[in-house]
């Protein structure tokens, strides 16, 4: 006879947080955003947390993740009187961004935003929703389509609040904008964040997402960008995680480029649980140019995921994506790499490497390009390689009288320098540089910056 | 400076060197010729530490220590240089740093001051001039993307940085038009000094015209057949490889 039990799977327990909590997600937002978030719901119904089944989640089992979770969610802001600039400061020295924060995916209110070319708007998408409804409107969820995917479908049922940024036409922001995640919290959290950024037609932007723990409680962070790029507009976006073990960092930036339009995206993963990284781009316009670059470090038991898709739905565009991988002792990685040429896409140019190397047997690495093609006169090509050090690399530096420890080490950075040479800011790139150079020669054995030294 | 007994090597189950001798004293220069295949790079290899190969057998001492015991790098601090056939292309390491970490691991294992970044470029910079390599190549990743020709002065230039004691040039030669080998073999003479050594491996006899080699060794299936003065590489010129088999009875 079969025992009754109470048993629910992670999909009916989000499902029933979900519906007790409507009332506070929907607090003040707009009705396009109720729909989108019922709809948003239903897809995720269907859908159900991936397993390793669903093909586009094949290399990172989240029903593990999900089974085990039963972690606080925060549907209000808590209040964060602290001064930021004590509690976290930026390993980049005398980095000069503009400085914005946000604390469990809630957009920190006593963030400065008046020092913007007029026009500009930077916000809280809270308030974007309330005060830009049609402007995020016309965007919001066009470019991550919840029916597609179940963290996009979960994202959107669940989003409150994020950054909003547009960029008006012709404004040229010379800094980047430097927007710093935070997660900070008493308990096992769940954290959800929607970010929108709309470029104007040939402005010019440099983003920078840093994401960071400063507790030592797990996290579940289910963050979702989208961002369009308008006419002759050119954006720099770079993704630098450092977060430690008990973190699952499950994050998507969806970008819609418009007629020649330039995207530049750099993700570097230096720590973090289990991280995935879903990046998109709809090449929309004709003579739309992406380059996605893109550098893991794992090591212990650490999982990073790199699932790009790349479409090129106009002519005469171009993307090239480069992503490395150095995986240490017994960690996990991959790659999976779309590139979809639709119908009448002519003169595409679109390029793709993965090269990883294993520093131990125990190290495991997949690797999966998959190439649409529907139409002629285009050029592709795909490599992909898995391997160890050079050794005759390593021995010609060795008879220079470098000894094989440090011979390696050079050539581990030499391996990820090619992906941070893409990086447009200096100051950044070179401290990018030293971190990874830090990272790999294992002085930073918990997440960087930390001021708790916790274990994880 | 070194002295090779009865060495020994195999790679990959074969045996390519079957007992060499060979001792060489400061201030010489030693040429190894020989037929392609006869165990010349091999014993380049096997004298830098070249893990690929194995030794069965036999010892080397190089200034009175036991070589054999050493790994690559260790015997590089302690003064042999070996100059490659195929300079390693490495994307990604600037020539200055490699430069730069090569020459201080070698002063700390002497226990000496590791020199300052202005020290470095100073010294960088007068024996840039001295081997006369392009000033833009230092600017670069170890060797990538060098012509055959700037691989060798590269090759050279590194020498003039290290100074070592014993400096084998393997097949420096090859793949050198004669303008760049003019240069190579007049950088190799002005490092020649009365405490070190140099072994010049080289199939022909061409850069033995500009590099003048006391002493010449036939190799030949792994072994040195004939030792001689210099005379011996006009005699090779002359006659060939074929002469040395037949007095071997081939």
């Amino acid at each position: 006879m079969a025992e009754s039990t109470t048993f629910e799977t992670a999909g009916q327990r989000i499902f029933s947080l979900f519906q007790k909590n409507s009332a506070l997600l929907n607090e003040g937002a707009p009705d396009f955003l109720r729909n989108d978030r019922e709809l948003a719901m239903s897809h995720f119904q269907r859908m159900g947390i991936p397993d390793r089944q669903v093909e586009n989640y094949k290399y990172t089992d989240l029903t593990r993740l999900f089974a085990q979770e039963n972690f606080n969610r925060s549907f209000r802001p808590a209040s964060f009187d602290f001064d930021m600039q004590e509690v976290f400061t930026c390993d980049v020295p005398e980095f000069d961004t503009h400085l914005l924060f946000h604390v469990n995916g809630w957009y920190f209110e006593q963030n400065k935003t008046d020092q913007f070319p007029a026009g500009t708007i930077i916000k809280s998408m809270k308030r974007a929703l309330k005060e830009d409804t049609a402007l995020v409107e016309k965007y919001y969820g066009q470019i991550a389509d919840a029916s597609m995917d179940p963290m996009v479908a979960l994202n959107s049922a669940f989003a409150q609040d994020g950054i909003f940024i547009c960029i008006p036409d012709h404004a040229v922001i010379d800094k980047p904008i430097q927007i710093i995640n935070l997660l900070h919290s008493e308990e096992d959290l769940y954290v959800t964040q929607r970010n929108m950024v709309v470029v104007g037609k040939n402005a010019h932007v440099k983003l920078m997402f840093c994401d960071h723990t400063l507790a030592v409680h797990s996290f579940i962070a289910n963050y979702l960008t989208e961002v369009i790029l308008q006419e002759d507009s050119i954006a720099d976006i770079y993704g630098i995680q450092n977060q430690h073990n008990g973190t699952a960092y499950l994050n998507g930036l969806f970008v819609r480029q418009e007629r020649n339009s330039q995207l530049i995206t750099n993700t570097i993963t230096l720590h973090g649980g289990i991280t995935r990284n879903h990046l998109h781009v709809d090449l929309h316009g004709e003579h739309a140019n992406a380059s996605l670059y893109g550098l893991s470090l794992t090591d212990k038991d650490q999982h990073s995921d790199i699932f790009t898709s790349v479409i090129h739905a106009q002519p005469s565009c171009h993307s090239n994506q480069i992503f490395k991988n150095i995986l240490d002792d017994s960690s996990t990685g991959s790659f999976t790499g779309r590139i979809h040429v639709m119908p009448g896409a002519k003169k595409t140019g679109a390029y793709q490497r993965n090269n990883s190397v294993l520093m131990t047997k125990a190290a495991k690495m997949n690797t999966k390009p998959q190439l649409v093609i529907d139409n002629d006169d285009v050029k592709c090509s795909h490599g992909a390689t898995i391997g160890q050090v050079n050794e005759e690399a390593l021995f010609y530096l060795q008879t220079r009288g470098i000894n094989e420890n440090e011979a390696r080490l050079m050539l581990m950075f030499a391996f990820a320098h090619e992906v941070l040479t893409n990086i447009r800011v200096e100051q950044l790139r070179h401290s990018i540089d030293r971190l990874v150079n830090k990272r790999l020669r294992g002085e930073i054995s918990r997440c960087h910056d930390c001021i708790l030294e916790c274990i994880r | 400076m070194l002295i090779i007994k009865d060495l020994h090597a195999r790679v990959e189950g074969k045996e390519i060197l079957r007992g060499i001798n060979l001792t060489i004293n400061a201030g010489e220069v030693h040429a190894i010729m020989g037929p392609n295949g006869s165990g010349k790079s091999t014993l380049a290899n096997v004298l830098a530490g070249n893990t690929n190969f194995e030794v069965t057998r036999g010892e080397v001492s190089f200034n009175g220590k036991d070589l054999l015991a050493m790994t690559a790098d260790v015997r590089a601090k302690e003064g042999l240089f070996l100059s490659f056939q195929y300079p390693v292309e490495i994307p990604g390491v600037s020539m200055i740093n490699f430069l730069k970490t090569a020459v201080n691991e070698s002063r700390k294992y002497h226990h000496l001051k590791e020199l300052s970044a202005g020290d470095f470029l100073k010294v960088m910079r007068e024996k840039k001039e001295m081997v006369q390599i392009d000033s833009q190549l230092t600017n670069r990743s170890v060797n990538e993307g060098f012509s055959g020709g700037e691989k060798k002065k590269n090759e050279i230039f590194q020498m003039a940085m290290l100074e070592p004691k014993l400096a084998i040039l393997d097949e420096t030669d090859s793949g050198l038009d004669i303008d760049a080998l003019r240069i190579v073999a007049n950088g190799v003479n002005l490092l020649k000094r009365a405490e070190n050594a140099t072994i010049v491996v080289t199939h022909y006899q061409r850069l033995l015209d500009y590099i003048v080699p006391d002493f010449v060794h036939v190799l030949y299936k792994g072994q040195i057949v004939k030792s001689a003065g210099k005379e011996l590489v006009f005699e090779l010129e002359e006659k060939g490889y074929d002469w040395i088999k037949k007095e071997l009875g081939e």
